[in-house]
């Protein structure tokens, strides 16, 4: 019996002081469409993550937690999704969860996470999942409606007051087509035209004409590459003069290389700071993070980093912050909702109880392409 | 800007855009008129033929000419090693189980180019400029008119070839009646492998001439595919007039239907015609009941 007993102090001794060395593992999961029509967001979201998480393992975890990082490919498909969010909280036994990728997949887990109350920190940009505001429900990416109120804000600065929409019939495209015509009204600005296109398409010409003969005094292009381009290299053939605006969705270098210089030139679009910074003032309080992501991201892909892994950069830094005030999944909740001022990639976040995305317009810049380059727009 | 110059608009992009897709259908048509499979691997050789010449001349800074040629080259070495990987081994298989052995081979032809080149999408210089070119008050690009004299070429070319050359002609007793140009002396094998070569190769042609204008990427050859495919049905699925005629018909309806009615329906229309031609029309729209073939 005394051999059991001090078996057991000895135990006892050797949990408290293991647990005085270091707090326990922080389980993250995270849900990326690595592949996929969806995989130019899943992918750099999963590096990013991958990347970071490695590098605070090396310096011994985020407050002395290590971290586990548990990531599964949804491949854009919902269902996918809700079996892998299932699967992250019951067998891996997470306690908060990073992604998914879009907004139909993030959509189709609330439901899991909501009863099963483990905080969830969606990388797409839809509205609907943080309005109305869910208790364990949180999102990176500005809201779509953002970056259309900053086009129209800088239209109706140019007097601008008719405008013909050309989106994509994708997720992306049909949410900004309904942000766009609703913020649209808001402003006073009356859509002229409303036309679509579908996201394999290879000639939008026929579009272009149709809006061409209609009394827009602009054009918003809503969609990611590569239909943006091909609509920017028709708006060229047809000799349409009108402004061309493009959103956040097409703001990198790859859009202007895919468009060609030529085609691009004085093509306006709201752009998040990290496609930008280098354009900015070193003063910025998100300067230095932006280029030190960028770098780092280089470094270990060899490939320029997107505002889509900065949605994943974004949510690591958020459970970074929340794990301040505990590690357990309603702790981790409750740290998320009191972020104020978190410098980030994104922008910087001032989370509250009714708003769990915490940005505003100052998370993008109007920027014009000129020589194949960003000009911050005046 | 008149609603009769948007039409001439609607009429010129729609004409374009049907010469690629006329020149895709040329490939389903002619495969299938040799071997009676629909080769749904056609619109990946295409995918092929855009990605090889990215390669040739992005990677290896190869002058234009000799990167096209280069780029069909490989498509259609491409083309043979996928008849003599996929359709050759199978000794007594039905033409069923043929199609859907190429629609494997797409989906695999696909996984391994984008483990090669990626899933961007990458663009490739066009011909000679992209200053646009007047015709009326429509405009087109210089790269247009690539594409229709290619086509004009493409097709030609195909003319003469299943018209006045011997191995042209051997082509064409097979599609008639393959036992008995085997016992004639025709290698019928042979001819089945040349089919797979020349469709191959247009369907490169076609790839390399639009990427260009749409860009490329691993998976532009699902839907460049299909629309071929809607028109070579559309034409009855004969290797010469008819489905480029389908080609173009089915360009210039898209066009129209996306200007006059609404964009929304771009697609939906292409397979209104498809499924109507099918139902209606099996033959084609310019087919005689009995078709003859090539």
């Amino acid at each position: 019996m005394l051999s059991l007993r001090s078996l057991l102090v000895f135990a006892t001794v050797l949990l408290v002081s293991s647990s005085a060395i270091a707090a326990e593992p922080l389980r993250i999961g995270a849900l990326f469409s690595v592949t996929g029509p969806a995989s130019f967001l899943g992918e750099p979201e999963r590096n990013t993550l991958e990347m970071l998480v490695k590098e605070a393992n090396a310096k011994g975890g985020i407050k002395g937690h290590k971290i586990e990082l548990v990531i599964y490919d949804t491949q854009g498909d919902a269902t996918k999704a809700v079996q892998l969010a299932t699967k992250l909280i019951k067998n891996d036994k997470v306690s908060v969860i990073i992604g998914p990728s879009t907004t139909g997949e993030t959509m189709a887990i609330i439901p899991v996470v909501e009863k099963e109350k483990i905080p969830l920190i969606s990388c797409a940009a839809g509205i609907k999942i943080i309005d109305p505001v869910k208790r364990y429900v949180f999102k990176t990416p500005a809201n779509d409606h953002v970056a259309a109120e900053k086009i129209f804000n800088y239209m109706a600065a140019k007097k601008q007051k008719t405008v013909a929409l050309l989106t994509v019939t994708d997720g992306f495209g049909s949410s900004g087509r309904e942000q766009l015509k609703d913020m649209a009204k808001k402003k006073g600005i009356a859509v002229v035209a409303d036309e679509t296109y579908g996201p394999k398409d290879t000639d939008m010409t026929a579009q272009l004409t149709k809006i061409k003969g209609s009394k827009a005094e602009a054009i918003i292009c809503w969609g990611t590459n590569p239909g943006p381009a091909i609509v920017t290299r028709n708006v060229k053939q047809l000799g349409i003069k009108i402004p061309l605006y493009q959103s956040h969705g097409v703001a990198s270098k790859k859009y202007i290389e895919l468009a060609g210089v030529d085609n691009a030139e004085g093509v306006l679009l709201p752009a998040g700071k990290l496609a930008i910074y280098e354009k900015m003032k070193s003063s910025d309080p998100q300067f230095k993070l932006l280029k030190d992501y960028d770098q780092r991201y280089k470094k270990a892909y060899n490939t320029e980093a997107s505002t889509f892994g900065g949605y994943a950069y974004d949510s690591f830094l958020m459970i970074s912050e929340a794990l301040k005030t505990g590690a357990s999944p309603e702790q981790l909740r409750d740290g998320l909702e009191g972020i104020i001022k978190l410098v980030s990639i994104s922008g910087i976040y001032n989370m509250s109880g009714s708003d769990h995305n915490g940005l505003d317009l100052n998370a993008f810049e109007m920027v014009r392409i000129v020589k194949g380059d960003w000009v911050i727009a005046k | 800007m008149e609603l009769s110059d948007q039409i001439a608009q609607y009429l010129v992009s729609g004409l374009s855009t049907g010469a690629i897709y006329a020149l895709i259908g040329l490939g389903f048509a002619i495969i299938y008129n040799s071997t009676e499979i629909i080769n749904f691997a056609q619109g990946e050789l295409v995918m092929l033929g855009g990605m090889f010449a990215l390669f040739f001349i992005n990677f290896l800074h190869l002058p234009l000419p000799l990167a096209v040629l280069s780029a069909v080259a490989s498509t259609t070495a491409a083309g043979v090693l996928f008849e003599r990987l996929t359709i050759r081994p199978l000794k007594a298989a039905t033409p069923l189980s043929l199609i859907i052995i190429t629609i494997g081979g797409s989906i695999l032809i696909r996984g391994i180019a984008m483990l090669v080149w990626g899933k961007d999408t990458h663009a490739i210089p066009a011909f000679s400029g992209t200053e646009p070119i007047l015709i009326g008050t429509a405009t087109i690009l210089p790269q247009h008119l690539w594409i229709f004299a290619l086509t004009l070429l493409a097709i030609a070319m195909n003319k003469l070839f299943f018209n006045y050359t011997i191995t042209g002609k051997a082509m064409r007793a097979c599609a008639v009646n393959k036992r008995a140009a085997g016992l004639v002396g025709i290698d019928v094998r042979k001819m089945v492998l040349y089919s797979f070569a020349i469709s191959a190769s247009l369907g490169s042609l076609a790839g390399i001439i639009v990427a260009p204008l749409t860009m490329t990427s691993y998976d532009v050859g699902i839907m460049l595919g299909l629309k071929g495919f809607c028109a070579a049905i559309i034409g009855g699925l004969s290797a010469g007039a008819g489905t480029v005629l389908g080609g173009l018909l089915l360009g210039v309806l898209e066009s129209l239907g996306a200007g006059l009615i609404s964009s929304g329906y771009k697609d939906a229309i292409a397979f209104i015609i498809l499924l109507l031609i099918l139902f209606i029309r099996p033959q084609g729209l310019f087919g005689k009941a009995e078709t003859e073939r090539v």
